[in-house]
């Protein structure tokens, strides 16, 4: 007698892809350091500090933004990036 | 064959023409369903158990009796109930049932009663449930296997068999593969039939699946971003508050402890629409979700408006659903602050001291930061209902006695950026304050859900109101 007990799964059944990390580089010389506003407070400010530092330091930069922290980046955002840069600095806090 | 039950008067009376069939010379089984000792010894030799219903599913038998002609193993004929013209006519028998009454309704078959039909699809029939199947193993503790899996909010769950996943679709007319949305934070599609699974888990009633529904979509709509409200290390999670018919149809409770616990509808429909945002769109606490502390309202926070008074206009009119509709708000709240308010006597002294209160709505140093819902007690109302306040009257006293000067932080670390020095500012964004009537009808307290103050404008999560389509 087979008296298992059948259950369907409530979740979305999806595997989510996972890559490797890519390895940092050794030098930023030479690269361009995407400097990310998610749209909290004062990150254009900490951004500023940081593109002054890394200027100084004769490696480029790139601004970019998000229009609102509430929400994921637009894939179009992510694409300029990934097309524009080679690393990225996001700043996340207040 | 015949498909028969003792509960059926109908089948009574067919029980002498069965025999008569018999006596024709034509092969007879008769499938009973209850208890076959009322066919009597004529028919004993022919009587077949079906108590398992087995044999009814598979004829789709839905009236008994129901008379069923075969010629080489395939049917040739049916009638239901008794119709002596019908029976005649497939039996061949043109004297059959003479005396009795031209027609006699059947009754149900008990293979198509409500929990029983689900039950023997799920058994013996396709059951069209795409989700996949996981088979726990005998002597295994279903609710444990869920646990096991990572799909509860920490409370058991109701384990989703396909019975109950069958009842739960039966609570809506709309297609099981309909996809609703896609749920944050992984953007996961989401059918009707993935909102059954997971309102069953939660412990919902069939009929409570369109709200659920409603309060998924309302969620949905990027204005609520329920992908911040979800992932945020703030508190909040989705308050849903039911306007309308349906509120009274399933129950719901906008009475005594109307916030609390105690009423299934208030705390399974909230419930299920945690329970997809974990399981569907992935938003777990320790994982994406990153809120620092929670709230209790990330179980459930599901509750009914009071419409008692025809003076008060419901919030779902106020937002623009008509009159005698049913609807649901999501406000993306935390906990509940109590406001213990039982000196005042007029609206001016009771608007005064809720302001007070709701000043302290996220930090009082802070203004134009989060929304707020304002819960009035029917103690509390009846102050503003004596001197003909309604709700836009209040709504706006309110906003008034809300304003303030920034003066400085009293003390603590700066809130408020440099432009609002000066004129008077108000504490919340227009439309941020939003006001609910309900609980019992002792007791001078009010409540104050926070909301989440979102990105850094009311435009980027507001709440969202959705009539509820049944």
């Amino acid at each position: 007698m087979n008296d298992s007990v059948t259950l369907h799964d409530p979740t979305s059944e999806t595997t989510p892809a996972t890559r490797p990390r890519r390895p940092p580089p050794a030098s930023l010389h030479g690269r361009t350091v995407a400097l990310l506003d998610i749209g909290k407070h004062r990150s254009s400010e900490f951004l500023d500090h940081l593109a002054a530092g890394l200027h100084a330091r004769g490696i480029t930069t790139a601004r970019f933004a998000k229009p609102t922290n509430a929400k994921p980046a637009a894939t179009a955002l992510l694409d300029d990036i990934a097309a524009g840069a080679d690393v990225v600095a996001e700043a996340l806090a207040d | 064959m015949a498909v028969v039950k003792d509960d059926c008067e109908t089948c009574h009376l067919a029980i002498p023409v069965l025999a008569e069939i018999l006596r024709a010379g034509h092969p007879l089984t008769v499938y009973w369903q209850d208890d076959g000792a009322f066919l009597g010894p004529d028919l004993a030799a022919t009587a077949t158990d079906d108590r398992s219903l087995e044999q009814s599913f598979h004829l789709d038998i839905h009236t008994v009796p129901t008379l069923i002609r075969e010629e080489e193993d395939a049917e040739t004929g049916r009638t239901e109930g008794w119709n002596r013209a019908d029976w005649r006519d497939l039996t061949g028998l043109p004297a059959l049932g003479d005396g009795l009454p031209a027609h006699r309704p059947g009754c149900g078959s008990r293979s198509v009663q409500p929990g029983i039909a689900e039950s023997l699809r799920a058994r013996h029939g396709d059951t069209g449930i795409r989700a996949r199947t996981i088979e726990v193993a005998s002597g295994a503790d279903p609710v444990e296997a869920c646990y096991d899996r990572g799909w509860t909010d920490g409370l058991p769950v109701v384990p989703p068999t396909p019975e109950r996943i069958l009842r739960m679709l039966g609570g809506t007319r709309r297609d099981r593969a309909e996809v609703i949305g896609r749920i944050p934070p992984a953007m996961a599609p989401c059918t009707v039939e993935k909102v059954a699974v997971n309102a069953v888990l939660a412990g919902c009633r069939p009929e409570y699946m369109p709200v659920v529904l409603a309060a998924l979509e309302a969620a949905l709509d990027p204005g609520f971003t329920l992908h911040g409200v979800t992932c945020s290390t703030c508190f909040s999670g989705p308050v849903v508050i039911v306007n309308g018919p349906v509120a009274r149809r399933i129950g719901m409770n906008a009475g005594l402890n109307a916030l609390g616990q105690g009423n299934r509808a208030n705390a399974t429909i909230g419930r299920a629409v945690n329970l997809v945002v974990r399981n569907v769109g992935g938003g777990r606490p320790g994982e994406i979700d990153r809120s620092t502390l929670g709230s209790p309202g990330k179980y459930t926070f599901c509750f009914a408006e009071d419409e008692s008074d025809e003076e008060w206009t419901p919030l779902s009119v106020a937002r623009g659903v008509p009159t005698g509709r049913s609807a649901v708000t999501v406000f993306a709240g935390d906990g509940i602050q109590g406001v213990t308010e039982q000196k005042a006597r007029t609206p001016e002294e009771l608007t005064r001291s809720l302001a007070m209160a709701l000043a302290a709505v996220g930090h009082p140093k802070l203004c134009e930061w989060a929304p707020a819902l304002l819960v009035l007690s029917p103690e509390h109302y009846a102050i503003y209902r004596e001197a003909g306040w309604g709700r836009e009257r209040i709504t706006g006293a309110l906003h008034e006695a809300l304003l303030r000067p920034v003066a400085g932080a009293g003390g603590v670390a700066e809130g408020m950026p440099p432009s609002y020095r000066g004129p008077l500012i108000p504490k919340f964004h227009p439309g941020a304050l939003l006001l609910v009537r309900a609980g019992g009808s002792a007791g001078l307290f009010s409540a104050i859900i926070a909301g989440w103050p979102g990105g850094r404008s009311f435009d980027e999560s507001h709440p969202v109101t959705r009539e509820i389509r049944e």
